[in-house]
């Protein structure tokens, strides 16, 4: 399934590649890395997409989802419709007291006021959701490396209620952590790092950033984060959702456009939502949907009134973590300079997991960073503490700094997360005074998340067999079997029940295989 | 029988047209085609749309400029450069350089720098590392995590209690999870940020009452029930909810919890109370603005907190009934799609837990100096108190204003330079511009419904006070400074209330 070069990776059904054709694309070829450089001379010959990809990106790039049969689709409504059944089955027996009732229920005192849940969405988590609740939230007691112990718990009354045996699984495989570099750990210079912050300036910062919760480490990590993506300025934040949510709505308001991904996070979605802009989906990394969009907006203006928009976002992730594909980030730029948009690009899984040194989607295409407007990221997944930042040009960071939501209200970073990350990134970037080879194996140490199979499978021949015929195996039955076809009875489930009930199979199967 | 008159009657229509006049069978023979026609014919239409041609459109796309991604910020707004803090942000505290009493961050119990919670988290670091690289679904719950959330819950009497990673993502998750729209939200004017972000992403109808107004509140409860009797439809699946918090951070004030349970019961609405500032402070054992009061816990149905205060550490917390709880697991946003808390946070919480639950004397010791320091601020001219005097964040108002907020705030900052200079640390909340109420709509820097609060000076108390610095604000009372506001208080015009 390695993609030849020059040809389709398979015979499977592809997706629409939107490329756009696009000739009048005035950038024309931006400096590529040495490493894409050095790729593109050794394909030489193979190359059939220069025109595409808007010329900025001389590899192919395919990527392929497997259509889900129709036969395991029609099954998976059947078992639903069992399910629902049976569900009624039980309701209806715990309603006369011949299956003893196990979930909570309201007070006596409160039972005439209305009732605090609707009935359907209840429904489900009692009678679907806890036959199979064993799957999730299981947890561990080591740090979340390569190897993790998983605490042993059971249950004797059908997932109910979980009892902890006091066992515990040791040396688990951990496929299921955002450890991607390997970084979270207990020992080492991040960790030694990290305890001696601790000593000094003490875990919590208990005041904000606008008022005196703007530490000097805050600010060295500031000036680090935007030397490491080459941008101009870079802000962090406490929490990588928050980021979302809350710095949105500070880039655009009502009068504006978003264009969203089909498959954004809940966090891209929820700061689109709460700006109160006006919010339009494109199918997920389809250039000629968004396109289309891009077109009609800016001919036809703002609904009814006609008046040209304000602004035109749009908002991408470097690898969805719904799907683990990564942005068609050329023909999107290409797009945004040619309507002149502007670009939100969410980092929180590429950053430090593409490119030859960790920079991100941007550098794996070899694309500028100023082409980016707005470049977004957490420190959750690559560096192993917790966190999200933005970096742009200055004047956006200032006018960040002025009116972001989150650095007048929240908290700002822990003083050892701070450093973790600091420890961390210049590791990264070699600056520690240790050798390539040592982040390499670094690197090698760190865990592969389910999400990132699928990007980072090409970068790492080395773990090219074992990692695709998992894949095989679990992404491409179970992840697109339940996350497109899903709607039942009329309701379609919402992303965060999907993304659980796609993730835990595979969590569990590589569990019993570990 | 029938078929002959069927017959009949075909020979009579065959004969009938033969004898018809010429004219007649031309006419219908027209008539006829004309119908075909007709049925046959596209609809027509009486305006011709006119779509643009792609000329027409390519000239659109380049004549279209968006606006600046941001607009400029000048160079002396004055929340651009951030006060530099070197070193940990405890009692003494280093601000750009000089050495300042600490008054401005939340640190209650001063227990930011207590060795202890630094040990805990030392070793929970050593054990874990720094982050968890996971939400709570994905091998991101830690035994930490089981831990702090049961002692926590145990604290609060609770049956269960959830936590996030975040202080800001507690109520601003929590509401949405059981608030949707077409619900009804009872909400103080005077609450907090988080708390409007959580409302706007619910989509509720909002009902504001004035602060801390108990009538008002009945009465919007009372408008809402003469509406419900006209469609008791709808009113059986509307849920009510009242959100308030324990001590308000916009205005230093306790909320009267005895009234609202009251109400509570008498319009069938549920209680969501936020104790970020209350946690810890309030009640004999610290337990919040329930053990204040000595209300029953389960009174109230969700207690949401942040972390960031008393406990010294990062994160926030939900506890009340498993019933209400338990939902959050599975539709809390910041829950859910969120990395977990790192442990050392964790361990460090669960350490100050200890350290307050083994000492319940700081508490009485905190609003002993919360009580002093209210007394000792009262006598300055031009300046009043802001607040209950147990609260330990109170705020410093301007008693008059120079009629425009931008002066105001520029006065307030000078004040804090001066305080600085006079070795005390205070902020300014109002030079970022933001208004402490926006209803559904509003957004900091923009007012909302025309009434513009005061910016004020913050201040807050820390339990650890020694006592040499007990009167701090005599030092400024002697300084010369205090000319200032005499000269300006004779040009002030009369303030507004604050909500």
């Amino acid at each position: 399934m390695r993609p030849e070069p020059g040809g389709c990776c398979c015979r499977r059904t592809v997706r629409a590649n939107g490329c756009v054709a696009n000739g009048e694309v005035r950038n024309g070829y931006v400096r590529s890395s040495a490493a894409a450089a050095a790729a593109a001379a050794a394909a030489a010959g193979q190359i059939h997409h220069v025109t595409q990809n808007g010329g900025l990106y001389k590899r192919p790039f395919n990527e392929a989802f497997e259509e889900t049969p129709m036969l395991v689709a029609v099954l998976t409504y059947v078992g639903y419709g069992v399910l629902t059944l049976f569900g009624y089955l039980r309701d209806f027996l715990r309603y006369w007291r011949i299956e003893k009732c196990h979930h909570a229920t309201e007070r006596e005192e409160q039972k005439d006021f209305v009732s605090l849940y609707q009935d359907f969405e209840n429904f489900y988590t009692r009678n679907l959701y806890m036959r199979i609740r064993d799957n999730w939230n299981r947890p561990i007691c080591s740090v979340p490396g390569a190897r993790v112990d998983i605490m042993e718990r059971q249950s004797h009354d059908y997932n109910w209620s979980f009892k902890y045996t006091g066992n515990i699984i040791k040396g688990v495989i951990n496929m299921g952590s955002y450890n991607y570099l390997g970084f979270a750990r207990n020992t080492g210079s991040c960790q030694e790092a990290a305890a001696k912050v601790l000593e000094e300036y003490g875990a919590g910062v208990c005041s904000t950033r606008q008022e005196i919760g703007n530490l000097d480490k805050h600010e060295e990590l500031e000036e680090l984060v935007a030397r490491f993506l080459g941008v101009e300025a870079a802000m962090a934040y406490g929490m990588g959702f928050a980021t979302n949510s809350m710095n949105i709505p500070a880039l655009v308001g009502k009068g504006c456009l978003i264009l969203s991904d089909e498959l954004n996070h809940a966090s891209l979605v929820l700061g689109a939502r709460l700006s109160g802009a006006t919010i339009r989906i494109f199918k997920h990394n389809n250039m000629q949907s968004l396109e289309k969009l891009l077109k009609d907006a800016i001919v036809y203006g703002q609904p009814r009134t006609r008046r040209p928009w304000k602004k035109i976002l749009i908002l991408v992730e470097g690898i969805y973590s719904m799907e683990g594909s990564i942005v068609r980030l050329p023909e999107v730029i290409a797009l945004k300079k040619k309507y002149k948009a502007y670009l939100y690009l969410d980092e929180a899984h590429s950053i430090g997991a593409l490119g030859p040194t960790g920079r991100g989607v941007v550098e794996y295409f070899g694309l500028d960073p100023e082409d980016v407007d707005v470049m977004m990221g957490t420190f959750t997944k690559s560096f192993g503490a917790s966190g999200g930042y933005i970096g742009g040009k200055k004047e956006l960071i200032d006018y960040l700094r002025t009116h972001s939501h989150s650095a007048v209200y929240a908290t700002s970073l822990s003083p050892p997360v701070v450093e973790q990350i600091i420890t961390s990134m210049k590791c990264i970037m070699g600056q520690d005074g240790t050798s390539l080879d040592a982040t390499g194996q670094e690197f090698g140490q760190g865990t592969v998340g389910m999400t990132c199979l699928c990007s980072v499978v090409w970068d790492w021949p080395g773990r090219l067999k074992y990692l695709e015929r998992l894949r095989w195996l679990v992404v491409g039955i179970v992840w697109r079997l339940l996350h497109s076809h899903v709607t039942w009875a009329g309701v379609t489930w919402s992303q965060a029940q999907l993304r659980l009930l796609t993730r835990a199979p595979s969590c569990m199967y590589l569990f019993r295989v570990a | 029988m029938a078929t002959a008159t069927e017959q009949w009657v075909l020979v009579e229509m065959v004969q009938a047209l033969y004898e018809a006049p010429t004219y007649h069978l031309i006419l219908e023979g027209i008539l006829i085609l004309w119908i075909i026609r007709l049925l046959f014919s596209k609809t027509y239409k009486l305006q011709e749309r006119s779509d643009l041609t792609v000329k027409e459109k390519e000239e659109l796309i380049e004549e279209w400029q968006p606006e600046p991604l941001v607009p400029p910020v000048p160079k002396d707004h004055p929340a651009l450069n951030y006060n530099i803090v070197s070193g940990p942000p405890s009692h003494k505290i280093v601000v750009n350089g000089k050495e300042c009493i600490n008054f401005a961050s939340f640190n209650f119990l001063g227990l930011l720098d207590n060795p202890r919670v630094k040990a805990a988290a030392l070793a929970s670091l050593k054990k874990y590392g720094v982050g968890t690289c996971g939400p709570r679904g994905f091998y991101g719950t830690f035994d930490v995590h089981l831990d702090l959330e049961d002692r926590l819950a145990k604290f609060m009497k609770t049956e269960e209690a959830i936590i996030y990673s975040y202080g800001f993502a507690t109520i601003a998750s929590a509401i949405p999870a059981y608030s949707k729209r077409g619900d009804i939200v009872f909400v103080d004017r005077a609450a907090c940020f988080a708390i409007q972000k959580g409302l706007q992403a619910s989509r509720s109808d909002i009902k504001l009452f004035k602060h801390n107004d108990m009538a008002d509140l009945e009465r919007l409860l009372k408008e809402q029930e003469i509406e419900d009797q006209k469609n008791p439809r709808k009113a059986r699946v509307t849920r009510r909810f009242i959100v308030v918090e324990g001590l308000y951070m916009n205005t230093g004030t306790i909320c009267p919890l005895p009234e609202l349970v009251k109400l509570k019961y008498k319009y069938k609405a549920r209680i969501f109370l936020e104790e970020s500032l209350s946690f810890g402070v309030l009640g004999e054992h610290g337990r919040g603005v329930t053990e204040h009061y000595g209300i029953k816990i389960d009174d109230i149905d969700l207690i949401s907190a942040n972390m960031e205060n008393a406990l010294a550490s990062i994160g926030g917390f939900c506890c009340g009934r498993s019933f209400v709880i338990d939902h959050q697991r599975l539709s809390g946003q910041g829950y859910c799609f969120s990395a977990s808390l790192p442990p050392l946070l964790a361990a460090a919480a669960i350490e100050a837990l200890n350290i307050m639950e083994e000492n319940p004397g700081i508490f009485a010791v905190l609003k002993e100096k919360c009580r002093q320091i209210h007394k000792a601020l009262q006598g300055i001219s031009g300046l009043k108190v802001v607040g209950e005097s147990l609260s330990p964040a109170f705020h410093l108002q301007l008693e008059e204003s120079t009629g425009s907020r931008e002066q105001d705030v520029r006065l307030l900052q000078e004040i804090v330079d001066q305080h600085s200079g006079c070795g005390h640390g205070g902020t300014n909340r109002g030079r970022t511009g933001e208004s402490c109420v926006h209803h559904q709509g509003g957004s900091p820097g923009r007012p909302a419904l025309g009434r513009v609060p005061g910016p004020w000076l913050p201040a807050t108390q820390h339990a650890e006070r020694t006592q040499d610095s007990r009167w701090p604000w005599r030092g400024l009372k002697e300084s010369k400074n205090m000319c200032i506001f005499d000269r300006i208080v004779t040009k002030w015009c009369q303030y507004g209330p604050i909500v």
